[in-house]
């Protein structure tokens, strides 16, 4: 039976411990990025700082902390400080719902990988994504820079459009897992069909969910095809335009960290979460299966970065049209099939 | 008792955030103490065991509504308000009108404990809420989603640019048009 006191001390280490992690993936998932996108254009991205400039994102951190801070004298300036604060902590708080792992057991206790298992943890993520339409938009609006507004005008709007296809996508899989807890759902993928193919949703049905959610989480998160809040030939940079220093590296955080986010929530959600063939002693045994989810997360990353590197942007009105005209109806249509078999087949 | 401490919070930032709502001058900061409040309220939701009320009420209110509040302020690049100086009406009526309410209130709670339990299990999760809104309240449920794709539809038709009631005016009488409502403006 575990006490308030262990529970304290076990949130907070776990809080610690995944905060360090999710902010030191952030930052080379930054070096990741600046090395794949130079590769494909044939560059060598960073190479100065430390072997293969691995040291790097830790010269950048540096860099960005000594840099100077400067507050334009025509902004609002209580929402100006407020906006980049507000979409940093609502980029990190998400992964406090998002499992990497079954449970570990040290002497007496045992955990979950996780920082708490919520039955609507689901939810909070969308709540947290629907929250953070706000930093972006106060952004653009408390800079009062035409390039700013325009840049968060765009972002808010292709947040909340984009929004609804996602969430429409994520109830097929709900439908199938019959629980909004992250952990049930990936449970509910363990197994595997004929001793081969595993029981991932994206088999069971849900890979048009899985295509609709992949797009539409580009677009939630700001991303090349869907970068046009920060198009820099058009809009200087965007709702970030008046930023320096470490407020703009709060913004930059938060896009990464949201994108981590984002690619562990399609891994949980489609692709069988940490479950994977298990082998070897006991203590690979343990670690194997955040092994798998760690590889999953990073092929999506690295499918991010190949996109960024491979496409050109979308068109504003293409953009919306694609999301209202496209991804929603398909998204109606693949809700309606799947609670239709699901309806037949019980 | 935890949860009495964090009820005791949250309802104070509740509070805090309804009185910056009128005190604020700037319609944006007004717009941010409603999101606080709707926050706030949320967590009381949460503390009363309704914990799918709870999100959906940041999800709907917080992260719906408001951001389209928000969206209209900006786009219409609402100035400072000007205040009034308040009516005396209000002043004189207002306060001990609201005095009064509080206590009715409170006295029927207090009188009847019996009406205010926590939701708990019945209530709380999500499916016991979709059993309850697909079988007892399957009705009142769907009429209201009927009500809302009317209104969407009606926003639509009345936003249509072929909109017969509204036809595109002449060159000249939009001009006519402009000047008539910088006359009004002024």
């Amino acid at each position: 039976m575990p006490t308030i006191k262990g529970f304290i001390i076990v949130s907070v280490v776990k809080i610690v411990v995944a905060l360090f992690v999710l902010v030191t993936v952030v930052a080379y998932t930054v070096w990741l990025e600046r090395k794949v996108v130079g590769h494909i254009q044939n560059r060598w991205g960073p190479t100065r700082v430390g072997p293969f400039g691995l040291l790097q994102p830790l010269a950048d951190g540096i860099k960005f902390l000594l840099k100077e801070d400067i507050t334009p004298p025509h902004v609002y300036r209580p929402l100006y400080i407020a906006a980049p604060i507000l979409s940093l902590t609502l980029a990190l708080t998400s992964i406090a719902v998002i499992p990497i792992g079954g449970w570990i057991t040290i002497g007496q206790s045992s955990t979950p990988l996780q920082i708490t298992d919520v039955n609507i943890a689901l939810l909070i993520i969308l709540g947290i994504t629907s929250m953070g339409v706000y930093g972006v938009a106060l952004a653009g609006w408390s800079s009062n820079n035409k390039y700013s507004l325009l840049g968060s005008l765009r972002a808010s709007a292709q947040m909340v459009s984009y929004e609804i296809a996602l969430g429409l996508a994520l109830i097929g899989v709900l439908i199938l897992s019959g629980s909004f807890s992250l952990r049930d759902i990936v449970d509910s993928q363990a197994g595997t069909w004929w001793g081969w193919l595993p029981k991932w949703n994206f088999f069971k049905g849900q890979f048009v969910a899985f295509f609709v959610y992949l797009m539409a989480a580009f677009a939630e998160t700001n991303r090349v095809p869907f970068d046009l809040p920060e198009a820099e030939t058009e809009l200087v940079a965007g709702y970030h335009t008046e930023y320096s220093s470490m407020k703009f590296a709060m913004f930059f955080m938060a896009e990464y960290a949201n994108m981590i986010t984002v690619a562990c929530l399609a891994s949980i959600l489609f692709l069988g979460g940490w479950h994977g063939p298990l082998f070897g002693p006991n203590l690979l045994r343990d670690v194997l299966p955040v092994f798998w989810f760690v590889l999953r997360v990073f092929c999506f990353l690295f499918l991010y970065i190949w996109i960024r590197g491979t496409l050109p942007r979308f068109r504003y009105d293409q953009l919306m049209a694609f999301g209202w005209k496209f991804l929603l109806p398909i998204a109606i249509a693949n809700l309606v099939i799947t609670a239709l078999v699901v309806a037949v087949r019980s | 008792m935890l949860h009495f401490v964090l009820f005791f919070i949250f309802a104070a930032i509740c509070l805090g955030g309804a009185i910056n709502l009128l005190a604020q001058k700037h319609p944006i900061s007004s717009a941010l103490s409603l999101i606080v409040v709707m926050g706030s309220l949320a967590v009381e939701y949460l503390l009363l065991g309704a914990e799918f009320v709870a999100i959906v009420q940041v999800i709907i209110y917080a992260g719906a509504i408001m951001v389209l509040f928000v969206f209209v302020i900006m786009l219409l690049n609402a100035g400072i308000e000007e205040h009034t100086r308040g009516s005396r009406v209000a002043l004189i009526l207002g306060f001990p009108g609201m005095l009064a309410l509080g206590l009715l209130i409170s006295w029927v709670l207090v009188r009847n404990p019996e009406h205010t339990v926590p939701v708990g299990a019945e209530y709380g999760p999500a499916n016991a809420i979709g059993r309850l809104l697909f079988h007892e309240f399957i009705l009142p449920f769907e009429v209201t989603s009927v009500l809302i794709l009317i209104a969407i539809m009606g926003a639509v038709v009345l936003a249509s640019p072929m909109h017969p009631r509204f036809p595109e005016p002449e060159p000249e009488q939009r001009e006519l048009v402009a000047a008539g409502e910088s006359r009004s403006d002024s």
